[in-house]
């Protein structure tokens, strides 16, 4: 049929072979370079003030100044840059099992859902800095009360998220499906879920920026190794490029687990259109 | 009446629908012969799409009776029943194969197995080379198709096809019309076929059945003669074409 081969050539070959390569060099530069330029420029400016303002490294280090610091007290902060990582790594891991699974259950059984969303977004309402600490009543100063907190924070967009993207599947795919013959495992497995991905792929990215907050929390609230324990004690030691350091290890996790997820999400959801910045 | 039944496939006395206030259908009697395809023509917003539904079972009829196969529950009428939506409604993650197949894989055959059986079908559809790929990439003429062929694949004795070329532009649609012809001259199924192009209807259907707007009512039922055969001008300028259009588009102005 050479009208269905024209139809094809007419849809298939959007971008010309030849620039192919040089304009995907030039779409990476771009993603790139400018917000390299930004840090860097901002690192730039916060050395410059504080170098002609004359400001005490106890008051506010120059970014110079903290990666010295980085530096000679990575004795320091690597084994509490490990714990924090696997506390992260860990809390984020349980509140994606925990959310993924209580969402598919919440869409599955509407008498769930009526019964148990209330309860779902009390429990957002209640302040972790307040929880934290009966947390740590609870389960003692080991890695318990920090996973809980991590998967506290971290599963309710994840939920919230995965509910929408489940009831937002279009009815009439369903009812399309009906005519097919679909059960209704049937039409969970292979309409609802794949379309309800892209939806918790972006609670997930949300979670993971939230997860190293969380993990510090938990470490505030009664620890005695990770980041939040070395910065909650190089405060009152003046230890201020220290803090900052941890600060910086910190961003680098987030910005870690949010980029894993990014690229899981184009790995397991290939067909979503790419609306993610990062990645 | 008992004589009749054996080749009478969908059959509605007296259908009637309203949504709460709104009448959809009033008073609906339609009978579709096995293996004979039925177009219905209507304004839009006349209650087409609506009456597709019930047939298919997905929705019930407020009044009346409606016999599929001997069947009169809606989720008795939904085993016998294959629906093509007006968008072609493929599934973005699934390849072009996969999606045709998804029928079978409902009914609990191996995914394998379910692409073997689909895959020869895809060249006599004009898709060969297409199987892996993905809705997104192909052309809507195409995606048009592997939707049908997803209907198809499901094996049911009725079709129900709705606007199955509404989305097109007119000369992908000309194509396809023919290539439909084609398909179902070569696998015989009852359809049933909704439509706002009269033309359309002439040329896909052997009876034309109009409705009136809404509330959507049995306006006027012409039967059409492709015995002559000859090329779509040919047929379309004949004046025994052009007459039954014209009574047609009269029914559907009055």
């Amino acid at each position: 049929m050479s009208d269905t081969t024209r139809e094809a050539a007419r849809e298939q070959s959007p971008v010309p072979a030849a620039p192919a390569r040089s304009r995907r060099v030039s779409a990476i530069f771009r993603r790139f370079v400018p917000p390299l330029l930004v840090t860097l420029g901002a690192i730039g400016l916060w050395e410059l003030v504080l170098r002609l303002a004359v400001v005490p490294e106890y008051l506010l280090p120059t970014p110079s100044e903290i990666a010295a610091d980085m530096k000679s007290d990575w004795p320091v902060l690597e084994p509490a840059l490990l714990v924090t990582l696997r506390e992260v790594l860990l809390g984020f891991a349980i509140s994606v099992a925990a959310g993924v699974g209580l969402a598919v259950l919440l869409h599955l059984f509407s008498v769930v859902r009526r019964a148990v969303y209330p309860l779902l977004i009390g429990s957002q309402t209640v302040p972790i800095v307040v929880l934290a600490p009966v947390l740590v009543i609870l389960f003692g100063y080991g890695t318990m009360p920090k996973l809980v907190i991590v998967a506290l924070i971290c599963f309710f967009p994840i939920v919230v998220n995965g509910i929408d993207g489940l009831r937002s599947v279009d009815s009439e795919l369903i009812s399309m499906m009906r005519t097919l013959d679909a059960s209704r495992w049937a039409i969970f497995r292979r309409v609802e879920f794949p379309a309800a991905l892209p939806s918790m792929f972006s609670g997930m990215r949300i979670a993971a920026t939230f997860a190293a907050i969380g993990a510090v929390f938990g470490e505030w609230s009664g620890s005695n190794q990770g980041l939040g324990y070395v910065m909650l004690a190089a405060t009152p030691n003046l230890l201020t490029a220290r803090i900052f350091a941890s600060i910086v290890l910190l961003t680098v996790i987030a910005l870690a687990l949010f980029g894993t997820v990014s690229l899981l999400e184009r790995i397991f959801v290939p067909w979503a259109p790419r609306r993610n910045p990062m990645v | 009446m008992a004589g009749t039944a054996g080749t009478i496939a969908v059959e509605l006395r007296e259908v009637g629908k309203a949504f709460g206030e709104v009448v959809a259908l009033r008073g609906i009697d339609l009978v579709v012969p096995r293996q004979s395809r039925v177009g219905i023509v209507g304004p839009s917003g006349g209650g087409k799409t609506t009456l597709l539904q019930i047939v298919a079972g997905l929705l019930d009829a407020s009044t009346g009776v409606v016999r599929v196969e001997g069947a009169t529950m809606a989720r008795q009428r939904l085993v016998h029943c294959a629906l093509m939506p007006q968008r072609d409604l493929l599934l973005p993650w699934r390849t072009a194969l996969d999606n045709a197949a998804i029928a079978l894989e409902n009914r609990g055959v191996s995914r394998a197995e379910a692409r073997a059986r689909t895959r020869p079908l895809f060249e006599r559809f004009g898709l060969a080379s297409f199987e892996n790929t993905r809705p997104a990439r192909l052309s809507g003429g195409m995606r048009q198709r592997v939707s049908f062929l997803r209907t198809l694949m499901a094996d049911k004795d009725v079709l129900l096809l709705d606007e199955p070329f509404g989305a097109l532009d007119s000369i992908t649609r000309a194509q396809l019309q023919q290539w439909l012809v084609h398909a179902m001259n070569a696998v015989p199924r009852t359809v049933l076929l909704v439509t706002h192009d009269v033309e359309e209807a002439l040329l896909l259907s052997h009876r034309v059945v109009v409705l009136s707007e809404r509330p959507g009512r049995v306006v006027c039922v012409l039967d059409t003669d492709h015995s002559a055969g000859g090329s779509r001008r040919e047929i379309v300028t004949s004046p025994q074409f052009v007459s039954l259009k014209e009574r047609a588009l009269e029914a559907l102005g009055s």
